[in-house]
């Protein structure tokens, strides 16, 4: 299968800033790919060299094995659906016509944008002047534009930003929908607990560097951090525990009926028979792999460490 | 070409939304109605053509009042749209950069022409329903009054998307735009005469005052309007200038069409390094 977006050691300068260096990955269609950063760490940089907007100081970038900010750089925006960080439209207009200007933009039928805002559900909104609308209405607008012309590839700076519990359920249905269809998307988020499980691979991004790009499983296994085995005990029988495990695992948390221990995932199986034969007095046990969170966390302080 | 048209149909569109075609529309048209009702009075019923009259009232009007709409029409082109946060969404359009600068030109060029024909229109209407008559009377020079005013605008309008795409703060541009008409339209002209006063017409040569009135856009349409026909000389006092200026009409409409595509080639080029 040929890669929708091709990135290759790709660094962007501004000035003596280095905003992004020797960044590389590939997202194949059909596939969600998440950017995980703090802010400032690079990622708006990187859709706008996908867009073609900026020139990478060195590096490529292909976009359906094109030069986004070559010459044929219309056409390759032409396949691209995108959504930017807190997106803004003309407030005078109504939903109906900024839509209906975009599709002309990408040589859609006006009307074909109507569709979009239903599904959307911005459908009762269609004729109010924008700036009537709610942060959350407008980030569906965005939404609904960027899906205009049935792009090849969504880039989706901060999608749910603004949207309450529900909606999120929504556009992440919405979003099982189009990579079902093929659509390649890349996008960035805050919400590390909320994209985990939504995407195929994500892209760690630190201080203008990729720390890491990966499945979940692979991430986990590759920054092998401990983990973390949570073991309820009737109360004041935890010295028991400790003495079956001791050597075997970290002590994070000590109370008369509780222990929160860290261990390797390798010792893990060991571990849990362990405690496991030690009968009556285990009431419940509770492991947990590390999330993208702490591993985003533990590779920034790795960077750190390497850096000074 | 097509996503340049869609975008002047929504720069047009915007500029009907938010009242911008309908106040400079009756700003010209009032200004105009009341030259042209007012106009009679200074002069009598002399038997000049009074379309002619009025032309050369229109003209004077328009040095001052076009170039200063045309100019705060486009100053907010792209680094207004760059400020509120829509230029990043249009540029990730299948759109070149010429596209935008030209799109967004012909959008406010359309505001113009429609403001001028309508509003110096209305006083040509007052005029044929006061004079009761409408053949006749001086039409061309109508016609080219609203012909060059259009141009005129052009090249305020290139010089105001010129600073808009070079500026980074609306503020700047802004303040740009109001120092260049100031310097085009007012001080350039009174520059000029003091020198002439000065020099006692031994400073500047007939020759070097031709290139300086050529190199300047407003003083350029002033004597496409002002000395082109020969009633128009006649009544508006340009008749020194007219006659020790020999340039011809090709210059002068060569003037103003350079100030137009210069300030819009440098504009292309300009947001095409511009990294939003």
């Amino acid at each position: 299968m040929t890669a929708i977006v091709a990135i290759d050691a790709v660094a962007k300068r501004y000035g003596k800033v280095e905003a992004l260096r020797d960044v590389g990955f590939e997202l194949e269609a059909g596939k969600v790919m998440a950017l995980v950063g703090h802010n400032g760490a690079g990622k708006t940089t990187l859709m706008k060299l996908m867009l073609g907007l900026i020139v990478p100081s060195a590096g490529s970038v292909r976009i359906l094995g094109q030069d986004p900010a070559g010459r044929r750089g219309a056409a390759v925006r032409r396949a691209i659906g995108f959504l930017p960080e807190s997106v803004a439209f003309p407030g005078a207009m109504s939903g109906r016509e900024i839509m209906a200007f975009y599709c002309r933009l990408k040589g859609e039928a006006p009307a074909a944008g109507n569709a979009l805002l239903e599904r959307v559900g911005l459908g009762e909104a269609i004729d109010r002047r924008v700036s009537t609308y709610s942060k959350g209405m407008r980030q569906r607008l965005g939404l609904a534009q960027a899906m205009i012309g049935r792009p090849r590839l969504l880039l989706l700076d901060e999608p749910t930003t603004g949207l309450d519990p529900a909606l999120r359920q929504e556009f992440y249905a919405m979003l099982d929908t189009l990579r079902a269809d093929g659509v390649a998307i890349l996008l960035s988020s805050h919400a590390l607990a909320e994209i985990e499980t939504k995407a195929d691979a994500f892209a760690l991004i630190g201080r203008g560097r990729l720390l890491a790009c990966d499945d979940l499983p692979a991430l986990q296994h590759s920054v092998a951090l401990a983990l973390r085995i949570t073991v309820r005990v009737t109360p004041c029988t935890t010295g028991r525990v400790l003495e079956a495990v001791s050597g075997r695992a970290e002590i994070e948390a000590r109370a008369p009926d509780r222990l929160l221990l860290l261990c390797d995932a390798a010792a893990k199986v060991d571990l849990l028979g362990r405690i496991a034969q030690l009968g009556d007095i285990v009431r419940d046990i509770e492991t947990e792999r590390p999330n993208l969170d702490a591993i985003y966390r533990a590779l920034l302080a790795r960077q750190q460490e390497a850096l000074s | 070409m097509n996503g340049a048209l869609v975008i002047a149909g929504q720069e047009l569109r915007a500029g009907l939304r938010n009242r911008w075609v309908l106040a400079t529309t009756l700003l010209l048209g009032v200004l105009a109605l009341s030259l042209t009702l007012l106009g009679s009075t200074p002069t009598g019923e002399l038997g000049a053509d009074p379309l002619a009259i009025v032309v050369v009232s229109l003209a004077s009007l328009t040095i001052f009042l076009l170039p200063l709409i045309a100019l705060l029409l486009s100053f907010d082109a792209v680094v207004g749209e760059a400020e509120r946060g829509t230029l990043l969404l249009l540029l990730a359009y299948p759109l070149a950069r010429w596209q935008v600068v030209l799109g967004k030109f012909t959008g406010h060029l359309a505001i113009l022409l429609v403001a001028t024909a309508f509003g110096y229109g209305a006083a040509g209407l007052a005029l044929v329903i006061k004079d009761g008559r409408a053949a006749g009377l001086d039409w061309q020079a109508f016609g080219g009054l609203i012909g060059s005013a259009t141009l005129l605008g052009a090249a305020f309008l290139a010089l105001g998307m010129l600073v808009s795409v070079l500026v980074r703060e609306r503020a700047t541009a802004a303040g740009l735009a109001v120092g260049i008409w100031f310097a085009l339209v007012l001080v350039y002209d009174a520059a000029l005469l003091g020198v002439l006063v000065a020099g006692q017409n031994r400073l500047l040569s007939a020759d070097l005052l031709d290139a300086l009135l050529l190199i300047n856009p407003a003083d350029a349409f002033r004597l496409l309007n002002l000395t082109s026909a020969e009633s128009a000389r006649a009544l508006s006092g340009m008749v020194g200038l007219g006659q020790t200026g020999r340039l011809p009409l090709w210059a002068l409409l060569a003037s103003l069409l350079g100030w137009t595509l210069l300030p819009l080639c440098l504009a292309v080029a300009a947001l095409g390094r511009r990294e939003p």
